[in-house]
Parts: structure tokens; sequence; C-alpha cells
């Protein structure tokens, strides 16, 4: 591996000559690092037309089919996650349907005012997944936010202060990039006796700490020598705010696309860490990656109960996806020629 | 070159030191203390003492590192408390990790098969109707929690269609010879055919649910690669030679194109080690996946212990000799 947080503030402001040699090379822009070292690049690059980054994104976005079905499915889903305790039609804590459970037959099927018929505890399927979607959603927005704050407190150290704290920084996050993440999400879910959502919470967020603060960092290394920054500094204002009022701001486009991305990621973590028994113990609450990783036991009798939630995962997982590439896409100045 | 090589591994070697103080610090903040977390229900009082004196408990913390270093160095890992109940730690690591071998080469293989001619045929047809499908469909298979894939597969090909078993490496009334512990290559050393073709049907359903975690990046890398290089000079001057289009697609694209493949695949091994966890599971697959699933299961912490450890030091060793071989390949990288 080379060392390519070295190189990728050289190559920023560099012309097209320069630009061909490194597009060989952003080939291999997908290794983790890279990846997200060229994302870093991609957002604060301002095009050359004079339109803004932003504006000139929003434009091709606006017609793009992707972009716009990702767009249609996140906000279906943040609406009913939204309303989700007015649309549900029963207490999803409620065991309407107890009398219909026995070892014989566990899970009550379909029938009038359960469209989806209930669980293995007699709740109604149709009501748990409506009301789900917050808990779904919680668990990914406080997963990517948990990392991002961690991402940003450590990218802001290395790529604003630099130095020996920019070496440190980046050794440590390298080593915690090379452990497989997912891997290192069931460890550290592992380490809680009493697991619960916010166990889930906190593991997968930790995995994405290190991905935040190596694109952070790189988006500040290439502000340093913009003309912003040099201005301000002229100014006389002071470093630190430098770093949070001219080069955080910008750096927001490429950590919208990984949010988005990283989103997506975190449920389906969740209900994998749910299916190793390291999720939350109490089902009272609802949520998606918890009902499917509980619905093994019974996938090979009555495969839907595992069959809805793992829809709702994907479909809401592809949404975030869509979303996320279809933005990274166009902020990236490479395919915009 | 060398200077390169060296600083590579100065690098995996200092990875290899943090790994090991994550892991020692993760054993130390195990629920209820390292000593309840190594002897599990086993413990008494007198064993937990004896234990606490033996690791050292009582001593400064650099001195328990080290400690922890030179054990892990001895391939004391402690006792299975779940696993492989009252046997070695290491013993799960050692007899059943050709099967998580055996079971992500062949789903790397499966991925690279389908992935690669895909990703080149959808860059060929940029924008197009199956450029665009081919991206939809590897964004589904990013979306589809991998062990459900595996359930849904399990369900059609093995319980309602039968064509497939549904679970473990090889069935119960074979009396193969293991030699290896690769079934496979067992049964095709030792000439039992029908052991090997068992062994083989029994990798199929989790090899292709595990293969769909390397697909998608594969086809994506291979989609976006090929677009790079038909833009480059050299495929022009190729092409005004006078070239012949095969040779082009072969000499010029292809072999410029697989560079990066070639990298990827190295950091995928984390990403399947982690599948296999998931996958293994499904499948009751009898690997090192399996023996993590269950290890989280019933907090078997000196199986868990050994298995994460391993999982970290193939995945930087792997990653090494591709970082190395890779900048033998292109001497661009060797900076």
């Amino acid at each position: 591996m080379t060392d390519t947080h070295d190189t990728s503030s050289t190559t920023t402001g560099d012309d097209t000559g320069h630009g061909r040699r490194r597009s060989a090379l952003a080939a291999l822009g997908d290794r983790k690092k890279e990846r997200i070292d060229s994302l870093a690049e991609a957002g604060s690059l301002s095009s050359a037309e004079g339109v803004s980054l932003w504006q000139s994104a929003w434009r091709r976005l606006r017609r793009d089919p992707v972009f716009l079905v990702g767009l249609g499915i996140v906000t279906v889903f943040v609406l009913i996650a939204a309303i989700a305790p007015w649309l549900a039609p029963h207490d999803p804590a409620a065991r309407l349907l107890i009398g219909q459970v026995s070892p014989a037959t566990p899970i009550p099927p379909a029938q009038e005012g359960f469209p989806l018929g209930g669980d293995n505890a007699g709740r109604d399927t149709l009501s748990r997944l409506l009301v789900g979607s917050r808990q779904t959603l919680i668990v990914g927005v406080m997963a990517t936010l948990g990392g991002l704050a961690g991402g940003m407190v450590l990218g802001t150290i290395a790529g604003g202060i630099g130095g020996w704290a920019d070496s440190l920084v980046m050794r440590i996050v390298d080593v915690m990039l090379s452990i497989p993440s997912l891997l290192m999400a069931f460890s550290i879910a592992a380490l809680f006796a009493r697991p619960s959502q916010w166990t889930v919470i906190a593991a997968i967020a930790i995995i994405q700490v290190p991905i935040f603060a190596r694109l952070l960092r790189g988006s500040m290394i290439s502000q340093r020598h913009s003309d912003h920054v040099l201005a301000a500094r002229a100014l006389g204002v002071r470093p630190a705010a430098i770093v949070f009022r001219h080069m955080l701001p910008n750096s927001l486009g490429p950590v919208i696309v990984q949010g988005t991305l990283v989103l997506a990621v975190s449920i389906i973590d969740a209900a994998a860490l749910s299916f190793l028994g390291l999720g939350s113990q109490d089902d009272s609450v609802p949520e998606w990656g918890q009902m499917l990783g509980r619905a093994q036991v019974f996938f090979n009798s009555y495969p839907h109960v595992a069959v809805y939630p793992a829809l709702c995962i994907i479909v809401v997982a592809l949404g975030f996806t869509l979303m996320g590439e279809s933005l990274r896409e166009a902020l990236d100045p490479k395919s915009r020629r | 070159m060398l200077r390169f090589i060296v600083r590579r591994m100065l690098q995996a070697v200092l990875a290899l030191f943090v790994l090991s103080v994550l892991l020692f610090a993760w054993l130390r903040s195990l629920p209820g203390g390292v000593v309840s977390a190594l002897l599990g229900e086993r413990g008494t009082p007198e064993s937990a003492a004896a234990l606490r004196a033996a690791l050292g408990l009582d001593q400064p913390l650099p001195v328990q590192y080290w400690r922890f270093l030179q054990r892990a160095l001895e391939g004391d890992f402690g006792i299975s408390n779940g696993v492989y109940r009252g046997q070695p730690a290491l013993d799960v690591f050692t007899q059943r990790f050709p099967a998580t071998i055996e079971l992500s080469i062949f789903a790397m293989v499966l991925a690279l098969t389908f992935a690669i001619p895909l990703g080149y045929l959808a860059a060929r047809r940029r924008g197009g109707v199956f450029d665009t499908g081919s991206i939809v469909f590897s964004l589904v298979g990013v979306a589809v929690p991998v062990f459900f894939l595996a359930y849904v597969l399990k369900y059609i090909f093995a319980v309602q269609l039968g064509w497939l078993p549904p679970s473990g490496r090889q069935d119960v009334t074979i009396n193969a010879t293991h030699i290896t512990n690769f079934y496979v290559l067992d049964g095709l050393i030792t000439r039992e055919w029908d052991a090997a073709w068992d062994a083989f049907k029994h990798l199929i359903l989790p090899g292709i649910a595990l293969s769909s975690i390397p697909f998608a990046i594969i086809f994506r890398i291979t989609r976006a690669a090929v677009i790079d290089v038909m833009d480059e000079d050299y495929v022009r001057t190729a092409r005004a030679k006078g070239l012949r289009q095969q040779t082009i697609r072969v000499r010029h694209i292809m072999r410029n194109a697989l560079i990066p493949v070639v990298t990827i695949i190295g950091l995928q091994i984390g990403a399947l080690l982690a599948g296999a966890v998931l996958t293994e599971k499904v499948f009751a697959f009898t690997g090192i996946g399996q023996a993590l699933a269950l290890g989280f299961e019933l907090r078997d912490y000196p199986v868990l212990q050994v298995l994460i450890m391993m999982a970290a030091l193939i995945y930087i060793i792997v990653n090494l000799i591709v970082d190395v071989t890779y900048a033998i390949i292109d001497p661009r990288v060797r900076t």
C-alpha cells in the first residue's frame, strides 16, 4: 500500500495533464482507503463554469432516475417512520393473537384485520413492521451520526493540526481500517453483557469512525492550499476558526455522500448483529433487523416471517444506496465532463 | 522496490502490534472480567484464583500485556468453554480452518467468474440498458443481508426442491478419509469420487450466498477500471496501429483493468471472513465462521479470542502479499 494520503494533496489542484495520469491510478480508487480519499477530494473542487458544485450537482440529479427512485424510497420511509404509531392498526406490543399460538402452530396466519398475520408472541406483524421503521431509522441515523462525530474529532485533529498529530491519528485509523469491519462490530457488540439497541448502535458507529476520519482529513488537506483558506489566513483569521468555519463546511459534500451509504450499511449490519444474538434482547419495541434476526428459527416452515422484515430492509437500504451513489457521481468532477 | 517492501512490512508489523494491544484491551473489558470470561461456567473460586495468578492479574498492565503476548506466541489461548468444550481453543482454529478456506476460495472463484465478464460487458455498453441493469443488480446485491440470501437459497434449493444438501460439509453416511480436512481435495487425493462430489455439492449453496459479497464490488471495480483504461492513450495507439479488436481487448484493456481487481481480492478476504460467520451459521457448515457465530452465542471467549486474532492476522498477511505482488506488477505504486 502506498502512502496515498500524502499524495492526495498534490494531485488535487493540478491541471488535466496530471489528472490523466491519475485517472489510471484512480481506477484503484475503490481500495477502501483510496476510495475514501478520492471522495474527499471530489467535494472540495469547484467547477470551472462558475456554477457552484451543489448547483451543478442538483441540475444533474434532478433528471437522474436512479437518484429520484432513491429519494422517493427514503422520503416514504422517513414519512412512515414519523407517523407510524398512527398508521399501525394495532399496538405492536399487544399479544392479540396469543390464543392462536401453540407449539404445533407457532405463527398465526394472515386473517381479517391482520393482513400479514402475527408473530410467535401473537403480535400483529403489519403493526410491528410499521412501528419498526422508526427504530430502524433511529439505529441507522444514530450509528451514522456516532461514526461521523468520532470521525470528525479524529479527522479535524489530523487534518487541522497536521504534523505529528496527523501521523499518529492516521496510523491508528489505518490499523482500524485493516481489521475486517463487520468482524470488529461483532467483537465490540460481544463486550456488552446485556446487549441493547444502544450497544448495537455503538458497535456499528465505532466501525464507521475510521472511514469518516480519513474522509474529513483528506478533504481538509486538499483545502489547505486553496484560495479561500489562504485568504482567511492572510486576513489573520485564527487557525481554529479557519478549520471550523472555512474548512469543515466545505467538507460537507463527501460527508453527506458517505453518510447516506453508511446509513444503508448500518441497517444491514444491525440485522447481522441480531442474527448472531448480539442485538437487543428486548423485543417490545420492534426493529426490522431484530425481527429478521429472530425469524431464523421459523425460516424453513414459515419463511414469510423473515421475508417481510427482510424486504423492508432491502428496499430501504437500496434507497439510501441509490441516493448515495448518484450523489457521489454527481459530485465527482471526473464524471462531470 | 526493496524500500517499498520493507516499509510495507514495517506497516504490517505495526498493524499487528496495535492489533495485539486492541485484543488485549478487548479481553480486559469483557463482561465479568477476564477470569470469568475465560473460565465460563466451570469457574470455581479456586480455579479463578489459580487463573488470576497464572495470568498475573496482580501485575502492572505492561507486564500483563507482555505475558499475554508470550502466551499468544506459544499458541496458548486457553480452553474452550462452549464450542469445543474442554479442548484447547487453538484446536478449534486448526481443525476448522480448511473448511472456511475451501468455502472462501469457492465463493471468490464464483464471484470472479461472473463479475469480471459482466463488468467488462457493462463498461463496453456504458450507459445502456445492460449497463444500468447490472449496476442496479449489483446495488440490490449489496442491500440484501447475506444471511437472508443464504436462507432463501437454502429454502428454495434444499428444502423445497431438494436438489442440494441443506447443511453440513459432507453427508454423514459417506465414510470418507480425511487427510487435509479440505474435503473436496481429500476426495480427489484418495480417489473417493463420490465423497469429493458430495463435499462439492455441500459447497454450492453457501458458496453462492457468500460470493454475493465480493461479487458486487468486483463487478463495479472491473467496470470502472475498463472504462478508465478504454480512454487511455495506449489503447487509442493500439487501435491506430490497426491491431485486431481481440488483441486490444485481451492484451491492452483487460490486462491493465485487472490490476485493481487483483488488489480488491486481498481486501475482500476480510469481508469474506465476516460473511462466513453468517453464511456458515445458516448452513451449519463447520468452519471457523460457524465457530465464531457459536462463540458469540455461547460467549466462548477463549475461542473468540483465537479466531478473531487469526482472522485479522490472515487479513493483514494476505494484504501484505497482495501489495507486494502488486508493486512487482505495477511499478507506479512503488513510492
